[in-house]
């Protein structure tokens, strides 16, 4: 969730600027497959390990490291999405997103659920995303994978895997995407 | 959006809205545990002056799987049976602080009334003969899932038009998602002056069935019969029932509406109502669910939707970017 929505609510909304790119393409692609082989290590393997992206940016780093898990083990983990929406401490400062779909088809009770998403800031959507997490079962553990670790939490939450740590000013914002991690800010523009 | 008072005030951007969010609390009721934290601390009450079962029960379950604490109200056994005015009872629960009072009243107008009076939401569920606007989104939102849509679809309201606040809201819902209505009633059955309702009407069932995507069949009720509109529920079967040999009728997807209680042996045939194709019992569960998409609209965004979309208008920058957001402008 996190950067996009943010940027398109009014509270936050602007116009993205992008002043520096931090990874490119091919740095995003290898803190994927990275973060992929941590995963295994960290877990022993794949069995019984699910990854949930969290809506809408996270998604995307949650299909490409279910392919590269599948290339690194042989075994594609199951995949789902997830979309915190009903579980935040703000809502109705955002706009639910109709395109933003939950699916998890099926019981996480006993499974190991690694949460992805594109980028950690105060920690308030993952505390949601645990909060859901737990309504589709009991999960052995979850666990965290970020592309981007910004800094400014506000709650006590620490990624297990992390692309890359980006020192930010609170005001700045982060794009990643597949095609690269950008740093920026956000210029309000009068109508 | 802060009320629901009727189908009349909805757009059709407005009506799919709401459909499409009620996807997700459809979702949202499949899940192991059903039940989210969206509308914790918001507190909603019942105003029901009629008799309801599963409306009542429905909008209860939708505001308890939102997590919304509730206030049960019975009028039957409250000051108003000892001469409280409506406006008095109704300042009486807003002072206890509600955020949203579902109300049914056996009189028209009544919802908007009490819209006028109170700071908070207020959601009809139903007043006398002019709406039930969740009613109809949730026949919307059932058709829907069986048909994938109703632009362009042919659905006949069958029985009681002109005491139905169901028809009324069906009528407003169907039409302005692109579906043709056809009423088929007797001429005792249907309102005075059909002027400026989009619809056709016939008296001719037989005739009707074979075009139809959709036969909605409404409740005869028996309280009717006193006033001798119809000659006999068994005339009223015979020329208007929907019996195992008119189900024949129908094109194979064509599926059969309800929006119960139902009374098998008059306006359904008992085993009509347990084929596939009649659909009464996928209504009411997608009832809970819509009704979850409009406590959720009314309670969980103070600022309405101008806010989303002013807020979607506003963003601009990186193509990617740009789409991601466009998506989320519906």
């Amino acid at each position: 969730m996190a950067e996009r929505e943010r940027r398109s609510t009014p509270p936050f909304g602007g116009v993205f600027v992008a002043r520096t790119q931090v990874l490119d393409r091919d740095d995003v692609r290898r803190a994927v497959w990275r973060m992929a082989h941590e995963i295994i290590e960290r877990n022993q393997g794949l069995d019984g390990v699910a990854l949930v992206g969290l809506q809408t940016g996270g998604v995307q780093f949650a299909a490409a490291l279910a392919d590269a898990l599948e290339k690194i083990d042989g075994e594609r983990p199951p995949m789902g999405t997830l979309d915190v929406a009903f579980h935040r401490d703000d809502i109705g400062l955002r706009p639910v997103l109709p395109s933003a779909v939950t699916d998890i088809p099926w019981d996480v009770t006993g499974q190991v659920v690694v949460l992805v998403d594109d980028v950690l800031f105060t920690g308030r959507t993952i505390r949601a995303a645990l909060d859901a997490v737990h309504t589709y079962g009991r999960p052995r553990a979850v666990q965290l994978a970020v592309m981007v670790d910004r800094g400014h939490r506000e709650l006590p939450i620490r990624p297990d895997f992390i692309g890359k740590n980006l020192p930010t000013r609170r005001d700045e914002v982060v794009n990643a995407t597949l095609d690269g991690v950008e740093l920026g800010e956000l210029r309000k523009e009068a109508r | 959006m802060q009320h629901l008072l009727g189908i009349e005030q909805l757009t059709a951007g407005d009506i799919e809205h709401l459909l499409s969010q009620t996807d997700r609390f459809v979702e949202v009721s499949r899940r192991r545990m059903p039940k989210v934290p969206a509308l914790q601390g918001r507190t909603v009450t019942w105003l029901f002056y009629e008799d309801s079962t599963r409306t009542r029960l429905s909008f209860e379950q939708a505001a308890k799987r939102l997590s919304a604490d509730t206030l049960s109200f019975a009028v039957s056994s409250s000051s108003v049976r000892k001469g409280e005015s409506l406006r008095d009872t109704v300042q009486t629960i807003e002072a206890m602080g509600v955020d949203a009072i579902v109300v049914r009243h056996s009189s028209a107008g009544v919802p908007a009334q009490i819209a006028r009076w109170v700071s908070g939401s207020v959601v009809n569920a139903g007043d006398g003969w002019h709406e039930h606007p969740t009613q109809a989104l949730l026949d919307c939102y059932t058709i829907r899932e069986r048909l994938g849509g109703l632009d362009g679809l042919h659905i006949a309201i069958v029985g009681d038009i002109k005491h139905s606040r169901v028809a009324r809201s069906d009528v407003l819902a169907f039409t302005r998602l692109g579906a043709e209505v056809t009423l088929v009633a007797p001429p005792t059955l249907l309102p005075p002056s059909l002027a400026g309702w989009p619809v056709r009407v016939s008296h001719d069932l037989d005739a009707v069935l074979p075009t139809v995507d959709v036969v909605y069949l409404l409740r005869i009720q028996a309280e009717r019969m006193t006033e001798a509109l119809v000659p006999s529920l068994r005339e009223y079967t015979a020329r208007y029932g929907m019996t195992r040999r008119r189900v024949d009728l129908l094109a194979d997807k064509a599926i059969v509406m309800h929006p119960g209680p139902m009374n098998r042996g008059v306006e359904i045939a008992a085993d009509v109502a347990e084929l596939p194709r009649a659909v009464v019992v996928d209504q009411v569960r997608n009832g809970v669910a819509v009704r979850m998409a409009v406590l959720y609209e009314l309670l969980a965004q103070p600022a309405g939707r101008e806010l989303d979309r002013a807020g979607t208008d506003e963003v601009a920058g990186p193509p990617d970017v740009v789409g991601a957001a466009q998506e989320g402008a519906e």
